[in-house]
Formats: structure tokens, C-alpha cells, sequence
């Protein structure tokens, strides 16, 4: 599954995933007629219109054993949100077997290599707020107590040559928000602009996220500030496609 | 009535740089030690367990509960009232006020007078009432309501103060020095406290089991309030009911780790009876409780124990400031309670929120507040509350996402791409994506043009819903 | 009352489904070193704890306050100008410089004492006074909150108050002060029992 975002913005991201899937001996459709999950609509409260392009996703979908979209936030609506279609046996098949990348690659494939990538550089890593507490893909800051540990990083950290930079206030959210971003523009881009000089502040130039949408934002941010940042998909480093 | 535009009080305040930056730091400092003091505590989690299922257990059994504690509370000697809503708790207070000829009532702090509004109702009927909380006692002074629940006064820094002290008091304008302002408010506030007629409290907990009502202050306010004067006033919430004194010390241990990351505060105090020779009144107050509580969506907002942890995670509320959401309550807690309210001034409060989770996760009696804020938004379209500009938008996505050709002709087009994204925009009048921040290129092709060029396009079309074909090709296979 | 009536209505059959009122363990950890714990704890509040023995109660109260008029003692152990009986109105205490108050419970996790009417005589000799002593026998200190709410003045008292430290704020720029409106110090001395205290009721 390739979210809209990425279909009409970030091809690239796509065409990494679907490479990297292959790489790793998967075999992978893309059903044509997919475009989004629904949640533009459905975050803005707006669960009657969201309701047709759920069910079109759930029928594009619905016969796959594993859905796989590079995208925590997608995957978080599709997996744990998906009311606005109706509750059918197929809408749950699909809610049950709908991935996020990183999970997919450590928990189904238990990747432990990547032996055609390399990526001789410091990395700052931010983990979206739907894949740490929506998906469960990271420890979170809010209960100490958890042992630590991050999907995303732990696939990162198999490429040659990384080394991944902490960052004061790692899992504050980055103010996309979805609708957010508009509607409260202000808050929003004073949240991007916070976590871009808490990153750069570790001397990082490349800022890598397993979601495409708050890179869509920072990367917004950055480019207004004149921030010289590079901002790649996991996707694409794991693939070793980083540009 | 207009709706609170939280979104232009947030510009407003994040055009002025110290006071988003000091107020940021203030309040993410108080999350920072709050995580430290969840650390020391092995069983932190159990902890929170436990008192969302005490809250629980209660909510579920709040008529047992609250006839126990007035039984209880009438036994030690303290007058119970019932109060429906604002209006007729402030008349009782001022009826009890007025009957022993108090002119004077010195308070401490409590969020359900700031929702009754309380303070200038009896201020109307000549009675003069002091707030004796410091952070309370400044906004009072500065003809502005509470920022933050627990540090009514966080938003201003301690050279306002040192304004608003010379201003109200003539102490040196310049002496930004905390120390020193709080021994000028002492220095004033004292001879009022000696002097009232009247003291009033509010609840943080309320013990069916001993009819006692609780409270929790460094300064120790409340015990002054409470204990100077005869006359003793409480005004509870009917949420703030928990069954004992065992329970209490689940909440106990929990509140001031997440308000402040402190283990306990100075004065945690237990009235259960009126001092000798004094009275006392407890005044239950639903004020929209109840009508909450029949929700089955946002009874669990009943179970905040006003920790204010919520706000100081939220990055939304400590970029916007506490007063940007014009309501009694702020920041998470305040966006799932105040619509109860008035639903129509509060319509863009759900929209404050990027549903990021943090709240729902420091919470220390599980409130699943962001899952809320996300229904409040359904329950605001619901409710008619969307403008006209926003419903279409809402209506051309769904027109454009559900049709597969439709949506691929729009976006093959590179420069219509962009406005396809941000189209639930086109109902902001700010407009706003580009202000701060750059929108993004469209790409050369899509990932659909790509595919259909590289891959070809498949010949399957999405299955209507009743179709049930087993697929053998094209489906995932993960290697095991 | 109609209101009385209404919101019981109101609130018998709503709400979520009945659940059981969960069961509470005591969460000990078996700590060994319970003064030193709260000793710790006390300082966290800027409170103060003499562990060592003192001697001669009266004093220290004397080396410790060189500068105080009035005190009021609610201990045998000491002799203040006043004792609580001495006051009728409860706002005067107001311009008592010491009190010193001998309580019955300690607790080790939050470095917190108790004091209620019977030790108080007049409550507000705790929170008027600018400086507050408090005795605390050792065998009367309790590991965490759990233990400590199951003292029996919980049960049958009509004020009682856990106090942390002295009166404090941050409420101005997040900068903690002392004091806020109540005492500018507490001072919890460990001191063995040796006399039963003035007011002390008979626990049942």
C-alpha cells in the first residue's frame, strides 16, 4: 500500500519499499486502484466522508494475508481507527493484517541484514507519534519504567556505516498533526522548527523517519528556514536507494 | 457566538518569543521530573492501574458513594448541600456567607469555582473574597483566570509579577526576584487571611468512608482558609468521590509525581469536621457531571484528579499558552471537558491537537484523552458544528478519494497534486500551509504513473465487497 | 431537597458498567534504614531532620531559635511562653515564632508527620507559627502512604494534615520559595517517647 501523499509527492519512498520487499524475496502486488486510507477525512471528524474510500481501501485490500504501507500513521488509522467504514469481516481482516514497514521487516521477515546498503553517516531517527504509541514500534518516553527498545532503529542500525545521534526530547511530536498543520499553522511549524534545532543541534545532516508525513513537514520547515537538512524515508536507506 | 479561535490567541502568543519560550521550559521541566519520580517508583504502573479502576469502581457506584459520605460528613457535624449546577452552587454560598453576616472570605484554590464563577458572583453581592493560592491571588490581581491548573500564574514570567506587584502594591518594579515577591504577597495577603470572616476549599478528594474532604497545597492555604476563620465552606465536585482512606493513598502517591514530579507536597490535609466552635458546609456540585457520566464516550473525563500532566506534556498547549483555549480548563483535559459545557464556543477546541498520545499516557488514571479529543471531532461534525467551507472540502475529498480514475486523473496533472493534499485546507481562511512553511514539490510522476510504466498495469480490478474468489497470485508472502 | 434528589437520579443506572473495587497491596520493599529514608525525603521539601540524640530538647530549641519571643509548646518535653490552651481565637497564634508539637506518625517514603487536633490543641499553631518543631518517635515512622493511612486518625479526627516541609510556592517562574503563607520551617527531631504528650488521647 502506497499512501496518497507518497503517490502524489514522495514516488520515490514508494518505489523503495516496493524494491526492498522484493530484495528480501517478497512477493508484492500493488492493487491499481487504491488511493488513500481515509484519514484526512476522518481525523477532521469528518467519519461520514470518509466511509466510501474505507470500504474502496478494505475492497482493494481485503484478500491480501499481509497489507504493508510505508507509513506509522496510515497503518495506526487503518489498524486501530477504522470506524467509519462498516464493521464487516473483511474490514477486520484488513485492520488485522495491516503493517507498518518497520514492524513487518522485524517482526514477519526478522530481517538481519542488509547487505546491499550503506549509509556512511550520522542519522538523526524520529519515530511518529502514531508508530510509537498507536503501533507500538518504540519505548516511550511518558513510562520510564519500560525496557527500551525501537523497531525502527534496530533495522537501521543492520546498515553499514550508520550510527544514529540521540536528541534532546526524542519522541515530542513534530506538529504535523495531519489537518493540524493548516488549522493551527502556527503551533505546527513552531513544533517543526523546535525539533529541527534539537536535531541539528547533534550535528546531524540526515534526518531519517519510517513516516513520510512528518518529514513532509519538516522538511517544509526546514526548507523556509534555509536549514541544510536531507530528509530520506527508511525505506530508501534500507534499500540502499538514499539518493 | 463565536467559538474560541484557539488558533489565533496561539499566533498571538508565539509571536511574542519569551514568553512561548520561558513558558515551554517551565512546563516541559515539570514533565521532565515527573518522569523522574515515575522511575523511583517500581510500581508506577500498577499505581495507575489501580486508580483508574478505583475511579471506576466509584463512577459506577456514585450514588452508593455519595450518599455514604454525606451520612459520614453529616455525622461529624458538617451541613451538606446539593447543588445541580453553577447558579445554584454560588447562591448557596452566598446564602451560608450572608446568613452569618460574612463580608469577607478568604479561599484556596479550587478549578470548580473558577467553573462556576464563583469569585465575581459573591464580588456582585458585596462580599469580598482573596484568593490566598499565589498563583491564584496573582491572576486575581490581574483580572485574568488561571493558565494552568496547578500554577495558575506559570504563563507570566517573574518580571510581569514584579510589574503586577508594583502596579497593585508599590513594591520595587525591577526586583524580578521570586523570593522577594513572595514576601510582598505574604506581607499582604496575612492581615486578610487573619482577618476574614469566612474560608472557603475545594476538594481534591472527597472520602466516602470518613466524610472528610481533602486537599493538596505546598503553601498550606487551604489550612489557613480552613481553619482561621469559623466558618468553613467546601465546594466538591461529585467526580472527586473516592471510597476510602486506602484508596486515598494510591491518589496520593500519584498526584504530586505527575503534577510536579515532587513525591508529596508540603501540606496534604484532611477536614472532616468543623473546628471547635466553628461550622462547616460541604456543597456537592454536578454542574454537567452527570450529563457527562451518561456518555459513554467521555465518562472517563470524570476521573481527573487535576494533576495537570496532560498540559505539561502537550507540546500544542506549551507552544500556545494556557489562556489561548479561553476556558476554565486547558490543554487536553480541557479540550475533552469543555465542550460538555457550551459546545458551540468550544467547537475548535478538538482541533488543537495533533492526537499525538502523550496525554493519554501520562495520565495517571488512564484517561484515554487523545482517542477523546478524536471523538469530540466526530461529535463536532455531528453536531453541525463544521463551517460550510470545511463541509465541502470534506465532500470533494470524499468524491475524489473513493473514485480510483478520478483520483489518479487529478494527481497524474503535477501541479494539481498539490492543492489534492492540503484540500481540507481550502476551508482555512488563514490559508495557511505556505506562512512557515514551504509546500512541498510536486513529483515528476506518481507512484502510480511509475508502476504503470515499470510493472505494468494489472489487469484485476478492486473486487466489489460480495466477491469471495480465493487469490493465489499477487498476494504477500512473507519468508518465514 | 429537589437538587439532592435530582442528581442521585441522575447518577444511579449511568456511568460505566459496575466493576470491583480493586484490591490494594502495601507495596513494601522491606526498606531497612527508615529514618535515614526520611531524612531524605524531608530535605527534598527543604525540611529539616535532626537524627542525632538531642539531649536537652529545650536547649536546642533555644541555640536553634536565639531570636524567638513567643513559643508554643504542645510537648512536655519543652516549656514555651504558651501552651495551645492559651488561645481562644485561632488567628491568634499568628504571632508565634516556634511551636513544637510531638506527632504520632512519620512516613519514611514522602518524609512526611502527621499532626491532628489532639496534638494541635488549636490547629492553627501548626500553620501560623513562622517556625514548627515536631518530635517524632522512630517507632512511630511507617515505610510508605499505605501504611501511614491506616493510623486510626484518619478515621476519628476532624483535621489532620501530612506535613512534607515548610510552606513553599513555585507558583512565580517555577522558582520554589519558602515561605508561601504558612511556616517558614519544620524541624522533625527523632525523639523517643518518654512522657505522654499534652492532648495525647488514648488510641482504641
Amino acid at each position: 500500500m502506497v499512501p496518497c501523499y507518497i503517490d502524489m509527492f514522495y514516488p520515490q519512498v514508494g518505489i523503495a519499499t516496493l524494491e526492498l520487499l522484493e530484495k528480501l524475496g517478497v512477493e508484492a502486488d500493488y492493487p491499481f486502484d487504491q488511493t488513500c486510507c481515509g484519514q484526512p477525512m476522518a481525523n477532521s471528524g469528518a467519519s461520514s466522508q470518509a466511509k466510501a474510500t474505507e470500504e474502496l481501501f478494505i475492497r482493494n485490500f481485503a484478500d491480501y494475508e499481509y497489507v504493508v504501507a510505508p507509513s506509522g500513521s496510515c497503518v495506526h488509522h487503518i489498524r486501530n481507527k477504522f470506524t467509519a467504514a462498516d464493521d464487516t469481516p473483511e474490514r477486520r481482516r484488513v485492520s488485522a493484517r495491516v503493517w507498518d514497514l518497520a514492524e513487518f521487516l522485524c517482526d514477519v521477515l526478522r530481517v538481519h541484514e542488509f547487505p546491499w546498503a550503506e549509509f556512511p553517516h550520522q542519522v538523526a531517527l524520529h519515530v511518529s507519534c502514531s508508530a510509537i504509541r498507536g503501533l507500538g514500534e518504540q519505548a516511550m518516553s511518558e513510562r520510564p519504567n519500560d525496557p527500551w527498545f525501537s523497531k525502527p532503529a534496530s533495522l537501521l542500525e543492520k546498515v553499514k556505516g550508520i550510527s544514529i545521534a540521540g536528541f534532546d526530547r526524542p519522541d515530542e511530536c513534530c506538529g504535523f498533526g495531519g489537518t493540524f498543520a493548516v488549522t493551527e499553522e502556527a503551533v505546527s511549524a513552531a513544533m517543526g522548527n523546535d525539533k529541527l534545532e534539537r536535531m541539528g543541534a547533534t550535528g546531524v545532516h540526515h534526518i531519517v523517519s519510517p513516516d513520510m508525513s512528518c518529514l513532509m513537514h519538516l522538511q517544509g520547515c526546514a526548507h523556509r528556514n534555509r536549514d541544510d537538512f536531507k530528509f530520506l524515508h527508511l525505506a530508501q536507506i534500507l534499500n540502499g536507494s538514499a539518493e | 457566538m463565536k467559538p474560541i479561535d484557539h488558533a489565533r490567541n496561539a499566533l498571538a502568543f508565539l509571536e511574542d518569543q519569551t514568553h512561548e519560550q520561558a513558558f515551554d521550559k517551565l512546563i516541559w521541566g515539570l514533565r521532565v521530573r515527573r518522569d523522574a519520580a515515575a522511575r523511583e517508583v517500581p510500581e508506577w504502573e500498577q499505581l495507575r492501574t489501580l486508580a483508574s479502576g478505583i475511579k471506576e469502581h466509584t463512577l459506577s457506584n456514585l450514588a452508593h458513594y455519595l450518599e455514604l459520605f454525606e451520612q459520614r460528613a453529616t455525622g461529624n457535624g458538617v451541613r451538606v448541600h446539593w447543588a445541580r449546577d453553577a447558579h445554584e452552587h454560588n447562591q448557596i454560598v452566598h446564602d451560608i456567607l450572608r446568613s452569618r453576616g460574612a463580608k469577607h472570605l478568604v479561599k484556596s484554590k479550587s478549578m470548580l469555582t473558577e467553573e462556576c464563577q464563583t469569585r465575581p458572583f459573591l464580588e456582585r453581592r458585596g462580599i469580598q473574597v482573596t484568593e490566598t493560592d499565589l498563583g491564584e491571588r496573582i491572576q486575581q490581581l490581574d483580572d485574568q483566570p488561571p493558565s494552568h491548573i496547578v500554577g495558575p500564574a506559570f504563563q507570566k514570567t517573574t518580571r510581569d509579577v514584579a510589574e503586577l506587584f508594583h502596579r497593585v502594591y508599590g513594591s520595587e518594579p525591577d526586583r524580578a526576584d521570586p523570593v522577594y515577591l513572595a514576601g510582598v504577597m505574604r506581607e499582604h495577603t496575612r492581615p486578610l487571611i487573619l482577618q476574614a470572616d469566612a474560608g472557603m476549599t475545594g476538594a481534591n478528594f472527597a472520602v466516602a468512608q470518613t466524610g472528610a474532604v481533602v486537599t493538596v497545597t505546598n503553601e498550606g492555604n487551604a489550612d489557613l482558609s480552613g481553619n482561621v476563620p469559623k466558618l468553613r465552606i467546601c465546594s466538591v465536585g461529585i467526580e472527586k468521590l473516592i471510597p476510602g482512606v486506602a484508596e486515598l493513598a494510591v491518589f496520593i502517591r500519584l498526584l504530586t509525581r505527575s503534577a510536579t514530579g515532587e513525591r508529596i507536597t508540603q501540606y496534604t490535609s484532611h477536614f472532616a469536621g468543623p473546628r471547635d466552635g466553628g461550622e462547616m458546609h460541604i456543597v456537592l456540585v454536578d454542574n454537567g457531571r452527570t450529563q457527562r457520566l451518561a456518555d459513554e464516550r467521555f465518562w472517563p473525563s470524570l476521573k481527573c484528579i487535576r494533576c495537570g500532566a496532560c498540559m505539561n506534556t502537550c507540546p500544542v498547549y506549551r507552544r500556545s499558552g494556557g489562556l489561548s483555549y479561553g476556558s476554565t480548563y486547558m490543554g487536553p483535559i480541557g479540550i475533552i471537558m469543555m465542550p460538555s459545557f457550551d459546545i458551540r464556543r468550544h467547537s475548535e477546541l478538538p482541533f488543537a491537537s495533533t492526537i499525538n498520545g502523550s496525554c493519554t499516557n501520562v495520565c495517571p488514571v488512564h484517561i484515554n484523552i487523545h482517542e477523546q479529543i478524536y471523538q469530540w471531532r466526530e461529535e463536532m461534525n455531528a453536531h453541525g458544528e463544521f463551517s460550510t467551507t470545511k463541509k465541502a472540502a470534506m465532500n470533494l475529498a470524499d468524491k475524489l478519494l473513493s473514485h480510483p480514475e478520478a483520483y489518479r486523473a487529478v494527481t497524474a496533472a503535477g501541479e494539481a497534486a498539490v492543492k489534492v493534499l492540503p484540500h481540507f485546507a481550502i476551508y482555512n481562511r488563514l490559508n495557511a500551509w505556505g506562512r512557515h512553511r514551504d509546500i512541498p514539490g510536486p513529483a515528476a510522476e506518481t507512484f502510480h504513473q511509475w508502476y504503470a510504466r515499470n510493472r505494468g498495469r494489472p489487469n484485476r480490478p478492486a473486487h466489489p465487497a460480495q466477491e469471495t474468489d480465493t487469490p493465489t497470485e499477487g498476494t504477500d508472502r512473507g519468508r518465514a | 431537597m429537589g437538587a439532592r434528589e435530582d442528581i442521585l437520579t441522575a447518577v444511579s443506572g449511568r456511568g460505566p458498567a459496575a466493576q470491583e473495587l480493586p484490591l490494594i497491596p502495601d507495596f513494601h520493599r522491606g526498606a531497612a534504614d527508615l529514618i535515614g529514608l526520611f531524612a531524605a525525603a524531608l530535605a527534598r521539601l527543604d525540611g529539616k531532620a535532626v537524627t542525632e540524640p538531642v539531649a536537652d530538647l529545650q536547649r536546642w530549641l533555644s541555640d536553634s531559635f536565639p531570636d524567638a519571643h513567643r513559643i508554643c509548646s504542645a510537648v512536655p518535653e519543652v516549656t514555651g511562653t504558651v501552651t495551645p490552651a492559651a488561645f481562644t481565637d485561632w488567628a491568634a497564634p499568628a504571632d508565634v515564632d516556634v511551636t513544637v508539637v510531638r506527632t504520632p506518625l512519620g512516613v519514611a517514603e514522602t518524609g512526611s508527620i502527621l499532626v491532628t487536633e489532639n496534638e494541635l490543641g488549636i490547629n492553627t499553631i501548626a500553620v501560623l507559627a513562622q517556625h514548627l518543631v515536631v518530635l517524632l518517635d522512630p517507632a512511630d515512622l511507617v515505610e510508605n502512604l499505605h501504611d501511614a493511612y491506616r493510623h486510626p486518625s484518619f478515621l476519628h479526627t476532624a483535621y489532620a494534615v501530612l506535613l512534607s516541609g515548610p510552606s513553599g510556592s513555585a507558583d512565580i517562574g517555577g522558582v520554589t520559595v519558602h515561605p508561601a503563607q504558612g511556616v517558614t520551617t519544620l524541624t522533625v527531631i527523632l525523639s523517643p517517647i518518654t512522657q505522654p504528650s499534652f492532648g495525647r488521647k488514648t488510641q482504641s
